[in-house]
């Protein structure tokens, strides 16, 4: 492998972050000019969407179970297990269901977008697609930005809710606790703030994966072992990105909201 | 012997064409990283005339061709495409001159996940201005220039390389474009079925007169070229007698280390002194 003076490295990352900018602001940009591609983002829509929610709604449903149980041995110590529906719901409506569906959905469709994009350029497809006149970025990106979106945006609330089941799956069976004490205690600790946070990080999260797992798919080089270096980073870029995002969103929030 | 009759011009170049040629390249450079690929590189495609690349791997055959059709931006130089010159234009200009462009990529470039209806129709479906009747219409027509009509309902990976690069050509021609771009069009086929789609090309040449830019490695389909005529009345690409070849509008480049150390017809290919391109096709 090629060595680089850190100059050159240097330059060479810049440029890769120009890039990306370029590539996630046209891909908005482009929502206000025609043509509109519905029935791609129709088809992404199903293949992100419904693709995921098996595994969404499963990750979801035993992480809110594992809540449950690993709460319960604290505050047991303390006398107040009343209150583990609250601790199970803010959890995971603020946290747990947003960053979970988006890193489920990071690993299936960054990973699925980079290297369907990348199998393209490869293939000089989206050299032809330009030769046909599309704009691959119309074409190809835009509708998968827009569809992860909004289907990250609805299996985080259907991913919320499973995370609910599974905590109150342990109350009810392990804990051998009032179930409906439990939702009760979920259901009334909730604020306006938990769950517009829990509700903005989706749609945050499901643009970085689109925009990341595009950008990783069209900036491929180097043939099929390229599509899989591009696959790859892709993953690791949009999970990484999504939990430092999440900090940053959190605080944000938190400041805006006035519940730090 | 007599001259044999050119095939009949259904549209004559010129009349279409008020620019006397249909590409120029004039002092185009390029370089990729430190790399130079093109090195002052000038030359003319005229209206109805279909030029020949050679160069060993590597000499920047194909980059030429997506240069001429604005896919890549040179370090310096003009490229002009009928009469506008492209170096300058944004994306979205391109987009308009590229209805008038055609390419045929080196793998065919197939949407693999689209029928070879979806993929012949592909610029009209994109466009939206033709009913779904019309859009049927000029996909069977392309289809059968290329004798693939029955290939309608199947994808790439159903069919063969040969019949892949004809699927390319068709999506190419539905639009009836002014210019023509091969890329290695016969690269990796059997000498049968690169016959074939040489014959598409001499008659893409000599019924539609469209300009064209070929790249390839076979000299052998570069003077089949410059020495048969397609004969419309039979329908096959006949031999042309040799008093008779200056009549096909062929001409031959010729890259080496980034330079064009040729650029003529086929006479003058062959009467070259030139050692390199004498050993080059030998």
């Amino acid at each position: 492998m090629e060595l680089l003076s850190p100059t050159e490295y240097a330059k060479e990352k810049v440029k890769s972050v120009q890039d990306y900018t370029l590539l996630a602001a046209r891909s908005v940009a482009n929502l206000f000019k025609r043509p509109l591609y519905i029935a791609d983002m129709i088809q992404q829509a199903d293949l992100i969407g419904f693709g995921s929610l098996p595994i969404v709604l499963a990750a979801c449903f035993f992480t809110g179970a594992a809540l449950a149980l690993n709460s319960a041995s604290t505050l047991d110590r303390f006398g107040a297990m009343t209150v583990i529906g609250q601790l199970v719901s803010v959890g995971i409506v603020r946290e747990l269901g947003p960053v979970l569906a988006g890193l489920v959905v990071a690993g299936r469709n960054a990973s699925g977008m980079a290297s369907e994009l990348g199998s393209m350029v490869v293939t000089e497809q989206i050299d032809a697609m330009r030769a046909l006149g599309t704009d691959p970025l119309k074409k190809l990106v835009t509708p998968r930005v827009v569809s992860t979106v909004v289907m990250l945006f609805f299996l985080t609330i259907l991913g919320d809710l499973l995370g609910l089941i599974g905590g109150a799956f342990v109350v009810s069976t392990v804990l051998r606790l009032d179930t409906h004490q439990y939702w009760n205690s979920a259901w009334q600790t909730l604020e306006y703030s938990d769950v517009f946070t829990g509700l903005t990080k989706p749609v945050v999260f499901g643009f970085i994966i689109a925009t990341i797992g595009c950008y990783y798919g069209l900036d491929t080089k180097g043939g099929t072992q390229g599509v899989g270096r591009a696959t790859t980073e892709a993953v690791v870029a949009a999970m990484i990105l999504i939990i430092a995002v999440d900090v940053f969103i959190t605080r944000v929030l938190m400041l805006t909201l006035g519940t730090s | 012997m007599s001259t044999p009759t050119l095939p009949i011009e259904i549209r004559s170049a010129a009349d279409r064409n008020p620019t006397p040629d249909a590409i120029v390249f004039e002092e185009v450079e390029l370089a990729f990283d430190s790399k130079t690929v093109l090195n002052g590189i000038s030359f003319r495609l005229a209206h109805g005339e279909t030029k020949a690349i050679f160069g060993v791997a590597g000499s920047g055959k194909s980059t030429i061709l997506k240069l001429a059709l604005g896919l890549l931006k040179p370090d310096s130089g003009r490229i002009t495409v009928l009469g506008e010159e492209i170096t300058t234009m944004t994306e979205d200009q391109l987009f308009e001159l590229r209805r008038r462009v055609g390419i045929v990529f080196q793998e065919s470039a197939l949407f693999d996940s689209l029928t070879v209806r979806e993929n012949v129709a592909y610029r009209l479906i994109e466009e939206g201005k033709l009913p779904e009747e019309e859009i049927e219409k000029r996909v069977r027509e392309a289809l059968s220039f290329v004798e693939l009509e029955h290939t309608m309902d199947l994808y790439p990976s159903e069919l063969s390389g040969g019949m892949r690069r004809r699927v390319a050509i068709a999506r190419t021609i539905i639009t009836e474009p002014e210019v023509l771009l091969y890329d290695s069009p016969t690269g990796g086929l059997d000498p049968v079925t690169s016959n074939t789609i040489i014959e598409l090309i001499v008659k893409q040449r000599d019924v539609y007169k469209t300009s064209s830019l070929l790249v390839t490695h076979r000299l052998q389909d570069a003077f089949t070229m410059g020495t048969h005529y397609f004969d419309r009345g039979e329908n096959k690409m006949k031999p042309l007698p040799p008093d008779a070849r200056s009549a096909v509008p062929m001409g031959f480049l010729i890259l080496r280390d980034g330079r064009i150390i040729f650029d003529g017809d086929l006479k003058s290919l062959r009467e070259t002194t030139d050692e390199y391109i004498r050993e080059y096709i030998s």
